[in-house]
Parts: C-alpha cells; sequence; structure tokens
C-alpha cells in the first residue's frame, strides 16, 4: 500500500460543479490571479444534454456538450485546474476548508458551490420499473430509440419544448403533459411545436402511472386518460443535492435552494454560491455564468480582505 | 479496448464467465463522460470480468435486448444477461453498483 500524502495541495478558491456557473466563476478566478480548483463531474451539468443552446450570445445554435467543452477549454487557457472527480466532504477549519476528494484532500480558504440540480422524478407508480424501458431522462441520448413511435415529454420548460421539438422529427406522436395552462418555454419553442402536425400539447393534466408488461405502454393521466406510448421523456425540472449544503450548515429555502446575498455570499463565511444550486429568478446557461462571475469577484475582494 | 460489433459480440459474451458491455453513442453525453470511467473500471476489474463498449449506431444487437436508455451496461454471465445499469454516474457509484452486482 502506498502511503496516503500528508501534504494537502493548497488553493485560493475551490469551485464545486463544473457547469456554466462554476466554470464561468473559474474564468474569473484564474484572470483575478485566484489558485483556482475547478471539481466536479461535467456531465452532470444540465446544459449537457440540450441538444441545441440557441440563446448564448455569439453562438446562433450550437450542442450544450460542445458549449460546455468550450467552456472547460476556457478555462483552463487561463490556468484553473479542473478535477473531473466527486467531492465527499467539505470540513470547516480554523483558517479555510478541507475539501475530500476520493483518496485526495485539498485546503483552500475559499469555496464557490457551483453544485447545480439533479433531475426531478415524476414519484408515480412505474416510473423506477421503467427506467431505461421507455423513462428517459435524457432526450439527446434516447430518442433515437424511439423513431416511428410514440411518446410523452412531461413538462413545460424550455428542456420540454427542445425534447418534444427533437422527437417531433423522429417519432410518429409527440404529447407533451404540463401541469399549467400554458407552456412556460420561450414564446419562439412555442411558436416552432404549434407548426408541428405531430405534436399535441395536454395542459392542466399531471401523469398518474406508468403501464407495461417489459417495458413502457400506456401513461394513465390524473384524468384518468390513458395514451399509448412507447417512451416517456422526463423534463420537470432539478432539485438541488442537499448532502454537502445541509453539513456545512448553508442556509436554504424550504426546496433545497442556498440564500444569498446579492454579492452571492451565503451565511457562512468563504462560501459562496452560484448557479440552478441558489434561490433565483431564472435557471438558464447565461444566468448561472453571470452568477458565476458575481460570485468570482465576491472571492476576490474576500480574500484581499483576509490579506489586510 | 476495440468496439465489438453484430458478429463477434456473442463470441465475446461466451467467452468470457463475466462480461460488462457498454452500448454508446457518439451523440450521447453522458456516453462520452463514462467512457475514461468505464476503462478505469475495466483496468480495476481486470482479470475478474471482460469489458467491451459497442456503438449502438453500428450494430443490431442493441435493438434485439431493448436497449431504449444510453449510456447502458449490460452484465452477462456465461453469455446470457443477469443486470444492466443505465445512465451517467460518478465513478464510485458505478464500482459499487457493478460490485453489488456482480456479487
Amino acid at each position: 500500500m502506498t502511503p496516503k500524502k500528508e501534504t494537502a495541495k493548497e488553493y485560493d478558491v475551490i469551485i464545486i460543479g463544473s457547469g456554466p456557473a462554476g466554470l464561468s466563476a473559474a474564468i474569473y478566478a484564474s484572470r483575478y490571479n485566484l489558485k483556482t480548483l475547478v471539481l466536479g463531474t461535467t456531465f452532470e451539468s444540465m446544459i449537457n444534454e440540450a441538444h441545441l443552446v440557441e440563446n448564448w450570445p455569439g453562438e446562433k445554435s450550437i450542442s450544450g456538450h460542445a458549449l460546455l467543452n468550450k467552456f472547460l477549454e476556457h478555462a483552463k487557457h487561463y490556468g484553473a485546474e479542473i478535477l473531473e472527480k466527486q467531492v465527499s466532504r467539505v470540513i470547516k477549519t480554523k483558517d479555510g476548508f478541507e475539501v475530500l476528494v476520493e483518496n485526495e484532500k485539498f485546503k483552500t480558504k475559499s469555496i464557490i458551490l457551483t453544485l447545480g440540480t439533479k433531475k426531478r422524478k415524476l414519484e408515480v407508480d412505474g416510473e423506477e420499473k421503467f427506467i431505461g424501458k421507455g423513462v428517459s431522462y435524457c432526450y439527446t441520448c434516447d430518442a433515437n430509440f424511439f423513431k416511428g413511435k410514440d411518446v410523452a415529454v412531461i413538462g413545460g420548460s424550455n428542456s420540454a419544448a427542445l425534447a418534444a421539438l427533437l422527437l417531433s422529427e423522429l417519432c410518429k406522436k409527440v404529447y407533451i403533459i404540463y401541469r399549467q395552462d400554458i407552456m412556460r418555454c420561450e414564446p419562439v419553442f412555442l411558436d416552432k411545436l404549434k407548426k408541428k402536425k405531430n405534436v399535441e400539447i395536454i395542459y392542466k393534466t399531471n401523469p398518474k402511472e406508468i403501464k407495461g408488461k417489459d417495458k413502457v405502454e400506456e401513461l394513465i393521466l390524473d384524468n384518468n386518460k390513458k395514451l399509448k406510448v412507447d417512451g416517456i421523456f422526463v423534463e420537470i425540472g432539478g432539485a438541488p443535492s442537499s448532502v454537502l449544503i445541509k453539513e456545512l450548515g448553508i442556509k436554504t429555502d424550504d426546496s433545497g435552494f442556498i440564500l444569498t446575498d446579492e454579492r452571492m455570499a451565503t451565511n457562512v463565511s468563504g462560501i459562496f454560491a452560484a448557479g440552478d444550486v441558489r434561490k433565483n429568478v431564472l435557471k438558464q446557461a447565461i444566468t448561472s455564468s453571470a452568477e458565476g462571475v458575481i460570485a468570482a469577484t465576491s472571492v476576490y475582494k474576500y480574500f484581499n480582505e483576509l490579506k489586510k | 479496448m476495440e468496439d465489438l460489433n453484430d458478429k463477434n459480440f456473442e463470441e465475446f459474451i461466451k467467452k468470457h464467465k463475466i462480461a460488462i458491455i457498454d452500448f454508446y453513442a457518439d451523440w450521447c453525453g453522458p456516453c462520452q463522460m463514462m467512457k475514461p470511467v468505464f476503462h478505469e473500471i475495466a483496468e480495476k476489474f481486470k482479470g475478474k470480468a471482460g469489458f467491451e463498449r459497442i456503438n449502438v449506431d453500428n450494430c443490431e444487437i442493441a435493438q434485439k435486448l431493448g436497449v431504449m436508455s444510453i449510456p447502458c451496461f449490460i452484465i452477462f454471465k456465461n453469455g446470457k444477461e443477469v443486470d444492466r445499469i443505465v445512465g451517467g454516474m460518478h465513478k464510485t457509484d458505478f464500482e459499487n453498483k457493478l460490485k453489488q452486482k456482480l456479487e
């Protein structure tokens, strides 16, 4: 057995989460000459699954995966270190924090939490049973398996609209099931959806149960209507993953989203938060990036205060 | 690690007492991210199981096996499917699930 290294590598700021918020924060922090480490797995970033991003300034249309890779390259270019590893614990110490990753340990004076959210599940009967057998949480991954078939998309967001638009090119029929009375996606998406002859939006309705033998065959709605479908694509947004947040005693709202001030500072000194994990009014790549930038600037100021 | 195809798939899963096959596609983000994880785990389990990948775009076997979500890791014992793991995940989670299923 190799002995564990006792000397932990030290950073000025460790950013936990490598989506648009984390990587934008990394670009700015590196350019402030802060020794910066980004931890987290990029495949978990929601944007990684967007088959098209059409509202990022300067990019008329780009896949989320490609855009995220550009962010990664950009952050690395300015000196941020990026480690694709899962953080297991963060411990508050006298002069900062210790961040534990698998069998490594890092020290830092400040932290930016850009943890994002995990995709929410429907929590209906049959959902768990049919994961990978017709129930999908990644339409870009799985749309191709449903060529010529009937499918349902659950949700009313931009992601739900994008899923339905992609699926409408491949499938015979696409139902959209949404609990509100109008899709909350950008009107440009709704206009596109309305022009699709094989898309039907069913409003003010929720899924109740998923049925089938070996794979999905039927979706039962709360108005007791039954839809014969082969695939169900769940796009009902995300919830923050709470373990790290709770352990650190960070204040959140009732749904678990982190509360910060306008500088993105949490109630724990030295810890900042940005992006989807934060309680905010919009969950988009561009707003997450902007929040990441503010957080990095606040860290820079915090760091200068510490030096005094 | 070279990709399997329809021709050598059967041979591979029968040759190994335990075989773990990664069904992936180039256009699937989480599949790309799982590639290094799969390679690392394959190295770790060397001698215990055979690891290979197969591109769902270049084979019919994925459809025959009813693969409807990728990345999809199917575990075969003596040439027969015994379990599958679906979706992208952390290395430690993947390793734990695999260990659990191989017990």
